[in-house]
């Protein structure tokens, strides 16, 4: 079939695998990309709970902005969306 | 400890990034402030450390051109920053700042506001499943992750930004399950006199539309997304006919992006006290800037999008015509360009942003029980009882309900929560301004914010008079 969007996935290369854990199971991403993007491609969509309802909540925004995605590192609320993830991270839920 | 500079830009978008260029190349000492580790905003995000290398693209090819230029100029980038409070302190700017765990202050004799956008989503049942994204959220995921939302990913909304993100779906080796926009072809065929100034932007739109048609996604114009299904997250959607209101059956998929036009960030221009104007074609409510970016306030300059929606092309002339101004204004040489360029730019902006706005028809997609405010979890009925109580204004609302109180600081609810209280009380939109801005202008930890301090070195206020 004729593509006039080619498919690109093939010619793009990523750093090494790296290991980190979300809400302690073992999670590998590539060094560096940002956290919501491993967790999604893990399939962990739903990040954290919404303190009114506990309805399930996920990344939305993606820049920074609507709080959806936050997680705890190191005892700090932090967006998944604008952390990078290293090898060893430890990443809770909120 | 304070850092002082002649100009600080905040925002690194083409706008900032443009503005910091032209006010250093005038001799000035320059800092250009913004939250991502790189110059380039959102259009131009640069990829992160995990992608060693990637096929090029328009958007990473004006984005690199951008950051090198930066790079090898006198800009003083900060990177990775996050202002959020800005005050003038007799005739200077002061900036608080937040970068890594440490507060910063930074200080100016003028200050260039390039703040962007952000997205709106017309809120509609399910549209805070986790797995629904925002159309510019999935962009970002794209340029700096070269990431999938999904395995199989619905693209819905109005402008052209549902194209570019179908497309770029599908150079990444994704599958778009359909497309699905408000707009209907007679819409786009209205605004392509405005696009003709263009013709490269116009030219990148066809070639997605045709490589969707070619492929056979489904693209159904005229038509939202009226329901997303799924308990933990996204498993399929329902699709309605905005002319017709009949629905069709459901699409299986396990994403959807969507997103109904942009936003301008204002809240910055309004808490150092620029006026703001509704003007739909421009976004909704914007500031008041020159082309060249002044305001009516003495060292206070805005470009880009934060000061109404015209897109990247505008934004970068702008920028240029804004630190030019502001080199100027502190008694510097600097060239006056002609405004033609930026004048079709902003034609096609307009027109885009309009093809963008949310529609009566979209509008009548949130439901009675759809959550308004994400973070509060409020829905559309705590709104409407809180309007039929008396609270005719944002403002009203935001203290009844807590609705913009939450950690997003209302980014994501005020434009709906406003076109409730106009439904509801019979006012025009333009009678409804957002609520008044406070700092913080980003959420930022309050130990943090507070920095390191002496108890006994706190200043007293004096007590008000009686």
């Amino acid at each position: 079939m004729i593509r006039l969007v080619p498919n690109q996935a093939t010619q793009i290369t990523r750093s090494e695998k790296v290991t980190f854990t979300f809400d302690g199971t073992p999670v590998t991403g590539h060094a560096g990309e940002s956290l919501v993007a491993a967790l999604m491609r893990a399939g962990y969509l739903a990040l954290r709970n919404a303190p009114n309802d506990a309805a399930p909540r996920g990344a939305f925004c993606g820049m920074g902005l609507c709080q959806e995605c936050t997680v705890m590192i190191d005892g700090q609320v932090v967006e998944a969306c604008r952390t990078g993830i290293t090898p060893g991270l430890t990443v809770e839920r909120v | 400890m304070a850092d002082h500079y002649d100009i600080a830009v905040v925002g690194a978008g083409p706008a900032g990034g443009n503005a910091a260029l032209a006010a250093a190349q005038a001799g000035l000492r320059v800092a250009l402030l913004d939250e991502q580790p790189t110059p380039g905003g959102q259009v131009w995000r640069d990829k992160s450390a995990s992608i060693l290398s990637a096929p090029v693209t328009p958007e990473s090819r004006a984005g690199a051109a951008l950051r090198k230029a930066i790079e090898t100029s006198a800009v003083t980038p900060l990177s990775q920053i996050r202002v959020w409070d800005i005050r003038l302190r007799d005739d200077h700017w002061v900036l608080q700042a937040q970068r890594a765990a440490t507060s910063q202050e930074i200080t100016s004799k003028s200050l260039i506001l390039a703040t962007g956008a952000r997205e709106y989503v017309q809120p509609f049942p399910g549209w805070t499943t986790p797995g629904v994204i925002g159309l510019a959220g999935a962009t970002a995921l794209f340029k700096q992750s070269l990431t999938l939302p999904g395995k199989r990913t619905v693209v819905s909304g109005t402008g052209p930004l549902v194209f570019y993100v179908a497309s770029e779906i599908r150079r990444l080796g994704g599958e778009v399950a359909a497309v699905v926009t408000p707009n209907t072809r007679s819409q786009w065929a209205r605004a392509l006199p405005d696009m003709l100034g263009q013709p490269k932007l116009l030219a990148r739109g066809a070639l997605w539309v045709a490589d969707l048609m070619l492929a056979r996604v489904p693209i159904l114009w005229g038509h939202a997304v009226a329901q997303v299904d799924g308990a933990e997250q996204v498993t399929a959607l329902k699709v309605r006919n905005l002319r017709t209101g009949t629905d069709g059956p459901d699409i299986a998929a396990d994403s959807l992006c969507i997103g109904h036009g942009l936003i301008p960030n204002i809240e910055a221009a309004q808490i150092l006290g620029v006026a703001v104007r509704h003007d739909p074609s421009l976004g909704g409510w914007v500031p008041d800037a020159a082309p060249d970016g002044a305001t009516a306030i003495k060292g206070l300059y805005l470009c880009g999008d934060g000061c109404g929606i015209r897109g990247a092309t505008a934004a970068g002339l702008q920028g240029s015509l804004t630190g030019a101004r502001a080199a100027r204004d502190l008694g510097r040489d600097a060239p006056t360009s002609p405004l033609a360029r930026w004048h079709k730019a902003d034609r096609f902006g307009r027109a885009m942003t309009a093809l963008s706005l949310p529609t009566p028809a979209l509008e009548a997609l949130t439901t009675r029980d759809t959550i308004i405010c994400r973070c509060e979890s409020l829905r559309c009925t705590d709104i409407i009882d809180e309007v039929a109580t008396g609270a005719a204004s944002t403002n009203a609302v935001k203290s009844g309900r807590r609705a913009g109180m939450g950690p997003c600081g209302g980014k994501y609810c005020q434009s709906a929560i406003a076109t409730l209280i106009a439904a509801q009380t019979g006012k025009s939109l333009a009678d409804v301004p957002p609520p008044t801005p406070r700092p913080p202008l980003r959420p930022v930890p309050l130990g943090q914010a507070a920095g390191a301090f002496e108890y006994d070195a706190l200043p007293i206020s004096k007590p008000a008079p009686l």
